[in-house]
């Protein structure tokens, strides 16, 4: 214990650093991926096609990716910048089918009623359909950051520093403390990072807040009950 | 464009072919520690996956198990049992066995859950005993989710196969570390390219099973329901569940 209480500043650091390596990298995926999900669920001869390239891009093994983009970038192997857009790459791949599913997951009926009313498309985007594909947005949210809180670590055996370094240095020096306190220290960071998206969350969406956390299954429910 | 001809230098070089430490010496070892690690992973959480699927019980610890344990940095898990057990291949398996479970997990339950309930109500009225319903009509219905779990949890397996490499002398990824030391980037993004076919190839090889293992009952359903999509749309066709549901 004694390598954690003349660390603490060592381990606050890297935390910090690690922040900056993995906030960017969610945000950016998240940004990139809510329109590729667009154009996934509205146009149905673009879907197989996107999806099958996330799906090759997240079956590639984490450090031979960090490894093969300089080739294609031309940045240097230990940039972390080269490690925020293999990063983000990742995430698209996890977030593009969550979001196809979520523009999905709005209905027919209430598209069709915006378009009704009056609203443009873009409007109709901005206005109605992202708005309720929110919370599935958000659950694919989620799985990004915990996710990339934790691949960001595997960047330190190529030099890229982050909480990842007290593993290598941890295991180089045979210090198990430092281990302990980098897996402690990652899982907590990917915590806070979910507590954090889901109160944005619920500041954002906040029909969300009461009742059912699943507002679609609340609304089957309802029409089930009136119809009984 | 120079990096990737090093690259391929490096592949095309016959001495990294042949003797110990070659490639294929390295792939064989790949394939191995990923193969038992599969094996033992399974033995582990497929049954206990079907098991919570099957009754529905222990669901919520499971999906805690599966969701939380994604968190883990498998970096710090692989040193972790690195400075544990020592050198060897001892623990890079179990720290994979233990990665390997969350998708397996998860899949399996998943998979058993996804059955309708009516089909396995069905299934016992018509007299199945408790395994017949589980081996004659959850496991083949719930077969694609439960490939599915097996192929995130392989692919999982060969990518951390490879970052094992970094604590014991086993796999494709000691030609990443073994160019990292040396500074030989032509070894590193030849072992790489090594590393994302073999990925590939084997997730190729899942996707058709995810296919093949579909019962024939179940493909049937799916074209027909193909066939009779509503041409008009639903707000013109009324709401299926206050349509003719009415007393």
């Amino acid at each position: 214990m004694n390598w954690l209480w003349s660390n603490l500043d060592l381990v606050g650091e890297l935390m910090l650093v690690h922040l900056a390596l993995s906030v960017p990298a969610i945000i950016l995926s998240f940004v990139v991926s809510v329109p590729i999900g667009w154009l996934a669920h509205r146009y149905r001869w673009s879907r197989g096609v996107l999806l099958s390239i996330c799906g090759l891009l997240y079956a590639i093994p984490s450090l031979a990716l960090f490894i093969a983009l300089p080739a294609f970038t031309g940045l240097s192997l230990r940039s972390p910048v080269n490690l925020v857009i293999a990063l983000t790459l990742y995430g698209i791949a996890v977030i593009v089918r969550t979001s196809a599913d979520a523009f999905d997951s709005v209905e027919r009926d209430i598209r069709q009623s915006a378009t009704a009313v009056g609203y443009s498309s873009a409007g109709r985007f901005w206005g109605v359909e992202l708005p309720l594909a929110g919370p599935v947005l958000l659950s694919g949210l989620r799985v990004v950051i915990v996710s990339t809180v934790s691949l960001a670590t595997v960047g330190a055996v190529i030099g890229v520093q982050s909480l990842g370094s007290l593993f290598t240095d941890g295991f180089q020096r045979g210090i198990q403390v430092e281990i302990i306190t980098g897996i402690v220290a990652t899982i907590v960071l990917a915590l806070g990072l979910d507590a954090l998206s889901v109160l944005l969350g619920r500041l954002l969406m906040p029909w969300t807040r009461r009742g059912s956390r699943n507002g679609r299954a609340a609304a089957a429910r309802r029409i089930r009950e009136e119809s009984a | 464009m120079n990096l990737f001809l090093d690259a391929f230098a490096w592949l095309a070089d016959p001495a990294n072919w042949t003797g110990p430490g070659s490639i294929p010496q390295r792939l064989a070892e790949h394939l191995r520690v990923s193969a038992l690690v599969l094996v033992i992973a399974s033995a582990i959480a497929l049954p206990l996956g079907a098991l919570v699927g099957h009754t529905g019980r222990g669901r919520e610890p499971a999906v805690m198990v599966s969701g939380g344990l994604r968190a883990l940095p498998t970096l710090g898990v692989l040193t972790l049992f690195g400075i544990w057990i020592g050198i060897g291949l001892a623990a890079p398996v179990i720290a994979l066995v233990i990665l390997a479970i969350p998708p397996l997990l998860a899949g399996a339950y998943a998979g058993f859950e996804s059955v309708d309930r009516r089909t396995i109500d069905a299934a016992r009225a018509m007299g199945m005993r408790e395994l017949q319903v589980v081996g004659k009509v959850e496991l083949p219905l719930g077969m694609p989710i439960v490939v599915g779990g097996i192929r995130s949890a392989t692919l999982q397996i060969i990518a951390t196969a490879t970052l094992a490499a970094y604590i014991a002398d086993e796999g494709l990824g000691r030609f990443i570390f073994a160019g990292l030391k040396t500074r030989d980037y032509g070894e590193m993004l030849g072992g790489s390219i090594l590393v994302i076919l073999l990925a590939l190839v084997i997730d190729g090889c899942f996707a058709l099973t995810q296919r093949v293992v579909v019962p024939a009952g179940v493909r049937a359903t799916r074209t027909a329901e193909l066939r009779s999509r509503p041409t008009r749309s639903r707000a013109v066709v009324g709401r299926p569940n206050t349509e003719g549901n009415q007393e």
